[in-house]
């Protein structure tokens, strides 16, 4: 079987890892927005769980009307959504899986600390990106290819 | 009664890519179940297998999430529109993640089986304690007991910082340590008690005083530290450090027939801050060295700390979080503090005003030694000056300000016992035209007590540098230290 492209240019590329790196040592996420399998913006989205951010996010309800209002108005799609791994392998976790949605390409970014406080700068960097699709029986994620043209 | 419903769009694909469309029912539950008859698709997606809705799918009936209405019973009226709106949610593996959590194997199951059969352990908690790593400050008279339960109960990593020596006045308390271990490196003991206790486990030892510099590099790693410093400029590093980091600080302090304890930095509970967002003044907290400890009681405070380690490790309980417990073993009784999340607290409040780690012994009013003036200054003495001057012949009068209990142990020749807390008072018995020589065990009583007295005009006091122990080591070895 083929894997599932997504084509994430150098720009959206790094308002991702930009993104996780920002909120390291807490876990960031947001949306894709784009068209067929092509991501032309990022709609940074806060985490609003209530687990603790530095293993878990959270895109509320309201903030999805958001993200859904935004690729309207960009003249998109809503294709999916990015977070964060701090310290953690950019692969998905069974918490991914039990709450993933179909057909959304789920983008995760690893990012690890420098071991200096963030407030300082230059506190963490990210590393591996991969991008995943759930199966649709929901039993496992997918991996999909990133293509950066 | 066709009723409008809005489908997200991850759901299309199920409903012939139609955004909306629709189906029958009075309630929503009778909706939704009309809705994944006509496409079955959506079943899967919506349902869990135990046929609940899941968690991250949001109902709508018009604007109002069905939660907060009638759940599933909410009744449809004409008119009405129903959204189904995702909630998006994910993250990195955790302890929560049965997947990520290694397994037993069969003598881990024999070692372990008491807390298997406990419903509130069982299977899944071992394994988390297994998967667990908690960072020990200290291997002293808390670690000892902190690290030796966390051990036996198989936290599978266990990081101990220190970089002290075993000594013979350690040994009342510090289980972890044995009369062959003085002088050895107190990691080096721990270390090979730990795993003789439990070789399953993996014990990190990190020989190095816990620094602003390193302290969040050293922490990272961990799940939980636990606090068994002696120290304010340590207590604030280590809370500090578990704020910014997000990692639960299990606490723990002992003096003299007293102990504390408490879970500080959990995500919504109070951090040492709250409670003292200053530290007291230098010197007005004796530590256990000067006001000396129950032996028995950093066992006591210690197993409360590792109890709280694990109970955060399995999930279950109540743990001592916004509650500060106070254990006195003279009246053998607990009292216990309700403690709030102090909103203006400087580190984990609304607006932090300390967001990295800063310097602590400054913090704290301890400030870096100064180089020793030679010869002594005009208001301390050395013990071998002391001991020139009295072989000379000098009249000196030598107050003692330490304890009773403690003059009984060594004292000075001749010396006069006046402990501190009756100085106010006895003073009189002392003649200002007399030269003054203030002593206790390392000096910083004495200082006290020189100042006290010079504040009643005496002229000539001069205080013992090192007190009764440098006294003992530089001149009168004969006498035992403690």
């Amino acid at each position: 079987m083929t894997k599932q492209t997504l084509a994430v240019d150098a720009t959206i590329d790094g308002e991702i890892r930009r993104h996780g790196e920002e909120t390291y040592p807490h876990e960031c996420c947001g949306a894709l927005v784009g068209a067929g399998n092509r991501v032309t913006a990022t709609v940074a989205l806060p985490n609003t769980t209530e687990e603790g951010p530095r293993r878990r996010f959270m895109v509320r309800p309201s903030d999805y009307r958001v993200a859904e209002q935004k690729a309207t108005e960009l003249g998109g799609d809503l294709l999916g959504f990015y977070h964060s791994h701090p310290d953690h392998p950019a692969r998905p976790s069974q918490y991914d899986l039990d709450h993933a949605w179909p057909t959304f390409a789920y983008i995760i970014v690893a990012v690890a600390g420098n071991g200096v406080p963030r407030q300082s700068g230059g506190a963490a960097t990210a590393g591996v990106m991969t991008v995943w699709y759930l199966k649709e029986d929901r039993s496992t994620f997918e991996e999909g290819e990133l293509n950066g043209n | 009664m066709a009723t409008k419903i809005l489908i997200p769009t991850p759901l299309r694909p199920f409903t012939d890519k139609k955004d909306a469309v629709e189906a029958e029912g009075t309630t929503v539950g009778e909706l939704l179940a009309d809705l994944t008859a006509k496409h079955s698709g959506l079943k899967a997606h919506l349902y869990s297998a135990e046929g609940k809705l899941r968690s991250f799918v949001n109902i709508y009936v018009n604007d109002e999430d069905i939660r907060y209405l009638q759940k599933e019973q909410t009744p449809i009226k004409a008119g009405d529109t129903v959204s189904i709106i995702p909630s998006v949610a994910g993250g990195a593996p955790t302890a929560e993640a049965p997947a990520a959590l290694p397994e037993l194997t069969r003598d881990e199951i024999k070692r372990y089986s008491r807390h298997l059969i406990l419903p509130e352990v069982g299977m899944e908690g071992q394994r988390r304690l297994k998967a667990a790593k908690v960072l020990c400050i200290g291997a002293g008279g808390l670690g000892s007991p902190v690290a030796m339960y966390l051990a036996a109960a198989g936290v599978g990593t266990i990081g101990i910082v220190d970089f002290d020596v075993v000594d013979f006045s350690n040994l009342q308390r510090q289980i972890l340590h044995a009369t062959p271990d003085v002088g050895r490196p107190k990691l080096v003991s721990a270390k090979e008690k730990l795993l003789a206790m439990n070789p399953h486990i993996n014990v990190v030892t990190h020989d190095m005083a816990l620094s602003s510099e390193n302290a969040l590099e050293l922490f990272a790693p961990y799940d939980i530290i636990v606090d068994g410093t002696d120290n304010f400029p340590t207590r604030y590093l280590v809370n500090d450090a578990c704020v910014l980091l997000g990692k639960p600080n299990a606490y723990g302090s002992i003096f003299r027939f007293e102990g504390q304890a408490s879970v500080f930095a959990t995500k919504d509970g109070p951090c040492y801050r709250c409670l003292y967002p200053e530290p007291p003044p230098p010197g007005l907290v004796p530590s256990c060295a000067e006001g000396g400890v129950l032996g028995v009681l950093p066992g006591v405070i210690g197993c409360i700390q590792a109890t709280e380690t694990i109970k955060l490790i399995i999930g279950n309980g109540e743990p001592l979080v916004g509650r500060f417990l106070i254990f006195d073993a003279l009246k053998m009784k607990f009292r216990e503090l309700k403690l709030q999340k102090d909103p203006d607290c400087p580190v984990c409040g609304t607006h932090p005003t300390v967001t990295k780690l800063i310097d602590y012994e400054q913090f704290c009013g301890i400030h870096p030694a100064a180089p020793e003036p030679t010869p002594s200054n005009m208001t301390e003495i050395t013990s071998v000056e002391l001991k020139q001057r009295l072989d000379r012949g000098d009249t000196l009068t030598i107050v003692d300000v330490r304890e009773p209990h403690e003059y009984q142990i060594n004292q000075i020749h001749g010396s006069l016992l006046i402990p501190l807390g009756d100085i106010n008072k006895r003073y009189v018995e002392l003649d200002p035209s007399d030269e003054i020589i203030v002593q206790c065990k390392v000096g910083g009583r004495s200082a006290k007590a020189a100042d006290f007295l010079r504040s009643k005009g005496f002229t000539k006091v001069l205080n013992l540098k090192g007190g009764i122990l440098d006294w003992i080591e530089k001149v009168d070895p004969s006498q035992p230290k403690y």
